[in-house]
């Protein structure tokens, strides 16, 4: 199982290191200059402008800024942000909870409603229920998200004003950020309503969010229970006049749910995408809007390492999945 | 488990008959699939609608009538008849840009799914036929690429290119093109030692015709499929880069555009909001449910053994 | 962990008074925009001046309230010396500064202060200079104070001498700037001594009439009255701002009563947001201007008359009623009606394309091809650069003039727009930094800002204007420059080199609960005089 593992981890290596290479080199190639963006209109003298490069390091050889900047990523220093000036990890540890947060309660939504819609849609293969929850799970995977959240804002904000419009939580209720996570530290504050505020603020940024993975989650544990479902063993153990309610809970769904929980775990790179989108337009302060911000801004090292982290992440969860299917499926480590 | 669909070469039907046997059979399993069907119609009707867009849009898409601005739909109140389905900010008949839109998604989908299918057929035949290290480098540049959230990828490209419809799709095309590889790869592995194959390399056929004319017809299927799919992805993506600024520019008639030039108007005129995220919602759909109905018809044959 | 957790941990004591509303008058702003710190010196994002300098810091002297004028702040007078080179502060007595969990001052306000808030700008040496690694000072070097100041010199505690190089009338509107504010030398020392200098940018001390409670990364700053304001106490308790960047949401919060206030609402909502009885809109015209700059070196365009042309078949208005949605008004004058010395005597070149199209043959310009550039940005100068380029394509075409737009990327197009030579016409604008008409006339049009680092991009370089505006810089008596820049704006009407688009009007909707807002002609949001409704 070690060797599985640190064979896996090796694997990884390159991978990071093209990784490396692409936050940077695409950053530093991007077109448009930070130093001109601070400028504005007023404009600014060759001379000053030559100062400022200098100052910010960007005169040097393109390479030299490149081992510097890998130099200074094993030292864990990401470098500051040209427009706030401040370190760009404090930065994003400030609002990675939120995005994580939000990802988690969407992930959490689609799984609890796309795993029993797809069993369900499997055992009642062909009924009304299959017909209209496979439509709506199409509908779902077809939806362009940001169009989505603006119509639900209208609806339910502007029109029913069931929900909030946008933010993280009341701003009546204060109290210190001790996790990042606003259900927890508002449960943690004691604070009267606090937490029925944050769970209000969540609801329609995850149901946006939730909305692609959902629909393949649905999608992918029907189809999943439907081949299990076909295999000789399942078949026998109808054969053998075994009740469906056990043959379902026993035998299907516990080996369909090997390729469902594949499918949950690569939907991170699906949520992370999903989410620049639906933090921009809910304003949820989480790193979808801060990389897109940055990304117009010119902010060369927010957009670096934040390419970085996001992609390290990515990786580390799909490796995370492969070390678990490996342990629910010991053919597959020896392979 | 993948089985080569032709017939082995020893008995030699004609091309043509297998061709219309293989059409005969693809559109029987099509054809149960009642989704997959109505995707298809709708899907041609947008497709006539973008061919011949200059016929039918009523008026020119980029004409702006100063006297109509924010004209809502006909059956509103303030409504015109002459626009079915109301103005945009400066005038422009929204029916007829959202016809024109329909050649913008279509042609952005073509595109993105040549320039992703060729490029990743080329690298994943290169990588499955020479493996080595010509497989290992190839792979750990498309496991780069696979590593980054698709947006969020497409977005920097676009920014490190220059905001646009042609390098929105490039973009787009870059970052869809490792799907393509890996399954080209993968399929070229495993038919790589069958018989059939075998058997046209003593007869003495040459790499370039193995890789092009035994191998890749043999691996289409599950490529088709990820075609279909690619294709409903890239209308969405390049919508969400024209939504945030980055694809095509206006006065472009690309409905992520449209919607992203009408987000001010969101509360005073829903027309121009709802209207070209419903046409991207409906094109994708017929896409997707299409998509749905070939993997089926292509399905069973993959599966035969 | 964070410094941002730190913060909120030092906060919390606070919190007991924020949690409990129906006792506290809690005041709301839906703000624009993320402040990029809370030391205005570095800094040039007005959202950034909204949440730093007006709130928690003064200057020595300040902008009246809703105008432009100046005012005592810090110092309680002053007075400049027959040359003009020498001005002398007499600085208030009494005033505290605030304190945190990190600070409790020992002393008030004093000389030592005004010294350190410009010394650190000023010198590249200074202690404090580079208290965070990068950091610039792009106001005080724009403003060209370093070539201007000679030296700043503590006469006693409590008064402060500025000598300058030379004489310069908008002296005082500068240091009435946001960048000028003045920053506690005392916290600064304490600070060091922590081993926390960043966190005069993070956990800002000040004079003013807000003191600084917490601020969550992108979505809420915090601020508490404070009690012993030297000036008149804020009628409310606690201001927060919620950081809402999209208009349309903004909106939605502040119907939904989340918030009591909300800057730049979009053009479109402004109608309907009059018609809602809940709410009432303040509106004035900003100080700012769009425009269309030819580049006065290249032919055609080096022609006065074919810049007049374009002018009139160029429909002005159609802009303002597709662009603006009708918040805004034609510009003939390349400084705001607003601004004193504007020239209203200066009439318009009229829309007529007959008259152009016979103008423009009658100068030999047939078949005329050209860019216009549309900024790639919203400004609040211009919403939509790209929906005007298209109106002034229509118009264009009407009188023979074939337009092609182009846009890049917004650095690089304020860079491409300043090279010589350039291919086109550009769209651009300008908000006043400090309302005087120096800021608009000198920055874009003199010759000196022809040049390359300049903001002159019709390249138009008029010795008789420039001279104009020169002396007018140099005089102190407001009537006599007063005359000089009217004098200066009939020279840039006759040769035209911009077609001057519009000028925007700022609305500004809030709470019919809502008292004592006053629109601040410079753009600043302030609420030391505001009050809510129970």
């Amino acid at each position: 199982m070690i060797r599985f593992i640190l064979s896996k981890l090796l694997y990884l290596v390159p991978t990071f290191i093209g990784i490396t290479i692409i936050a940077f080199g695409f950053v530093r190639i991007l077109p448009g200059d930070p130093v001109l963006l601070m400028a504005g209109e007023r404009g600014i003298s060759p001379e000053r402008h030559a100062e400022l490069s200098a100052q910010l390091g960007f005169d040097r050889p393109i390479w030299v800024q490149y081992f510097d900047f890998l130099g200074r990523l094993f030292q864990g220093d990401l470098g500051n942000s040209l427009v706030t000036k401040k370190p760009v990890m404090d930065e994003f540890l400030t609002l990675f909870p939120a995005t994580v947060e939000l990802g988690l309660v969407a992930i959490l939504l689609a799984t609890i409603i796309g795993v029993p819609v797809g069993v369900l849609a499997a055992i009642k293969r062909g009924s009304w229920f299959d017909q209209v929850s496979m439509t709506a799970a199409l509908v779902g995977f077809s939806m362009p998200i940001f169009w989505w959240g603006l119509l639900l804002i209208i609806f339910f904000s502007g029109i029913l004003g069931w929900t909030p419009v946008s933010g993280r939580i009341s701003l009546m209720y204060f109290f210190p950020d001790v996790t990042g996570f606003m259900l927890i530290d508002s449960l943690l504050s004691g604070q009267k309503g606090a937490f029925t505020s944050a769970l209000s603020h969540l609801i329609l940024p995850s149901i946006v969010l939730a909305t692609i993975p959902l629909a393949v989650i649905a999608r992918q544990t029907r189809s999943a229970m439907l081949e299990v479902m076909g295999e000789d063993y399942v078949r026998t153990a109808r054969a053998k006049g075994m009740p469906q309610s056990r043959v379902v809970g026993v035998h299907a769904l516990r080996n369909a749910m090997i390729p469902v929980i594949t499918t949950i775990g690569l939907q991170i790179g699906v949520l992370m995408a999903g989410a620049i989108l639906t933090e921009s337009i809910f304003s949820w302060p989480g790193i979808g809007k801060w990389m897109i911000d940055s990304i117009s801004r010119r902010d060369y090292p927010v957009v670096q390492s934040g390419l970085l982290l996001i992609a390290g992440l990515v990786m580390l969860v799909n490796l995370l999945v492969d070390l678990t299917y490996g342990l629910i499926n010991p053919r597959i480590r020896h392979k | 488990m993948t089985q080569p669909v032709a017939t082995p070469p020893v008995a030699r039907l004609s091309d043509a008959a297998i061709r219309r046997q293989m059409l005969t059979e693809f559109w029987f399993y099509f054809r149960q699939n009642r989704g997959a069907v109505v995707g298809m119609w709708v899907f041609l009707v947008l497709v006539l609608l973008a061919v011949f867009a200059q016929v039918i849009a009523p008026h020119d898409p980029t004409q702006q009538y100063r006297d109509a601005l924010l004209v809502p739909p006909f059956w509103q109140e303030g409504g015109r008849a002459s626009f079915l389905l109301g103005t945009d900010a400066v005038g422009r008949d929204m029916l007829s840009r959202l016809i024109y839109g329909a050649q913008y998604s279509l042609f952005i989908g073509i595109v993105v799914v040549a320039i992703a299918l060729i490029g990743g057929i080329f690298v994943g035949l290169l990588a499955g036929f020479f493996g080595g290290w010509v497989d290992t480098v190839i792979m750990r540049v498309m496991d780069v690429i696979l590593a980054f959230p698709s947006l969020l990828l497409a977005l920097v490209l676009v920014a490190v290119l220059g905001p646009g419809l042609t390098n929105a799709m490039i973009a787009i095309a870059i970052v869809y093109q490792p799907h393509f590889a890996r399954l080209t790869r993968a399929a070229v592995m495993g038919e790589k030692e069958r018989e059939y194959v075998t058997a046209a390399r003593v007869a003495g056929a040459g790499k370039l015709r193995l890789m092009f004319k035994t191998i890749l017809p043999n691996c289409l299927a599950p490529l088709i499929v990820q075609a279909t799919l690619s294709f409903s992805s890239a209308v969405l993506d390049s919508a969400a880069l024209g939504f945030l600024g980055m694809g095509a520019q206006p006065p472009a008639s690309e409905w992520g555009t449209m919607l992203a030039e009408a987000r001010e108007f969101i509360l005073r005129a829903w027309w121009v909001v709802t209207l070209p995220g419903l046409a991207i919602l409906i094109s994708v759909l017929a896409i997707n449910l299409m998509g749905d109905g070939l993997r089926d018809a292509l399905d069973p044959k993959l599966k035969r053994s | 962990m964070t410094s941002m957790t730190r913060i909120l941990l030092a906060a919390s004591a606070l919190a007991v008074t924020s949690a409990m509303p129906a006792l506290a008058k809690t005041f709301v702003y839906c703000s624009e925009a993320s402040p990029e710190g809370f030391d205005p010196a570095p800094y040039t994002a007005g959202s950034t001046f909204d949440a730093s300098a007006h709130p928690v810091y003064n200057r020595l002297v300040e902008f009246k309230k809703g105008t432009t004028e100046i005012e005592p702040g810090l110092a309680e007078s002053w007075e400049v010396s027959e040359d003009g080179l020498e001005y002398t502060f007499k600085l208030r007595q009494g005033v505290k500064w605030h304190s945190n969990e990190k600070f409790t001052a020992s002393r008030d306000f004093n000389a030592d202060d005004v010294i350190f808030s410009f010394q650190r700008q000023a010198s590249a040496d200074h202690p404090w200079n580079q208290y965070i690694a990068g950091i610039t000072y792009e106001y005080y070097n724009s403003m060209e104070l370093p070539s201007l100041i000679k030296d700043i010199v503590k006469v006693d505690d409590y008064t402060v001498k500025f000598v300058l190089n030379r004489p310069e009338a908008p002296f005082l509107a500068n240091i009435a700037m946001p960048f000028a504010s003045i920053t506690s030398a005392e916290y600064a020392s304490v600070l060091e001594a922590a081993g926390t200098r960043e966190d005069l940018n993070n956990l800002p001390i000040g004079t003013g009439p807000f003191t600084f409670v917490a601020y969550q990364k992108d979505a809420v700053i915090r601020y508490a009255k404070n009690a012993e304001y030297w000036g008149t106490a804020p009628l409310i308790d606690d201001l927060v701002f919620a950081i809402t960047p999209d208009a349309a949401v903004r909106l939605q919060k502040l119907k939904a009563g989340e918030c009591h206030l909300m800057p730049f609402p979009a053009p479109a909502d402004i109608e309907a947001i009059k018609a809602d009885p809940n709410l009432k809109v303040d509106e004035q015209a900003g100080l700012n201007v769009g425009y269309l700059a030819y580049n006065t070196t290249m032919p055609p365009f080096d022609n006065a008359n074919v810049r007049k042309a374009l002018n009139m078949a160029m429909n002005k208005q159609a802009i303002i009623d597709a662009v603006f949605q009708g918040a805004g008004q034609v510009a003939k004058n390349p400084i705001p009606p607003t601004m004193w010395s504007y020239n209203d005597a200066i009439v318009d070149d009229a829309y007529d394309p007959e008259a152009a199209k016979a103008m423009l043959e009658a100068e030999g310009v047939t078949d005329l091809s050209m860019k216009v550039w549309a900024m790639p940005v919203q400004r609040p100068y211009m919403p939509n650069a790209r929906r005007t380029a298209e109106l002034i394509q229509e118009d264009f075409a009407k009188v023979g003039v074939t337009v092609e737009i182009v846009s890049y990327e917004w650095g690089e197009y304020l860079d491409k727009s300043m090279e010589a030579g350039r291919d086109g016409a550009v769209i651009l604008g300008w908000t006043g930094d400090n309302g005087d008409p120096d800021n608009f006339l000198s920055v874009l049009l003199s010759c000196a800002s022809a040049q390359p680092g300049g903001a002159n991009r019709a390249f138009w370089c008029n010795e008789e204007f420039s001279a104009l505006v020169a002396q007018a810089k140099q005089t102190s008596d407001v009537a006599e420059r007063t005359r000089l820049y009217e004098e200066a704006q009939v020279i840039f009407k006759d040769h035209a080199p911009w077609a001057t688009l519009d000028h925007s009007t700022q609305y500004v909707p809030m709470s019919n609960k809502v008292s004592g807002f006053v629109m601040s002609p410079l753009g600043d949001f302030t609420f030391a005089t505001v009050d809510i409704a129970e």
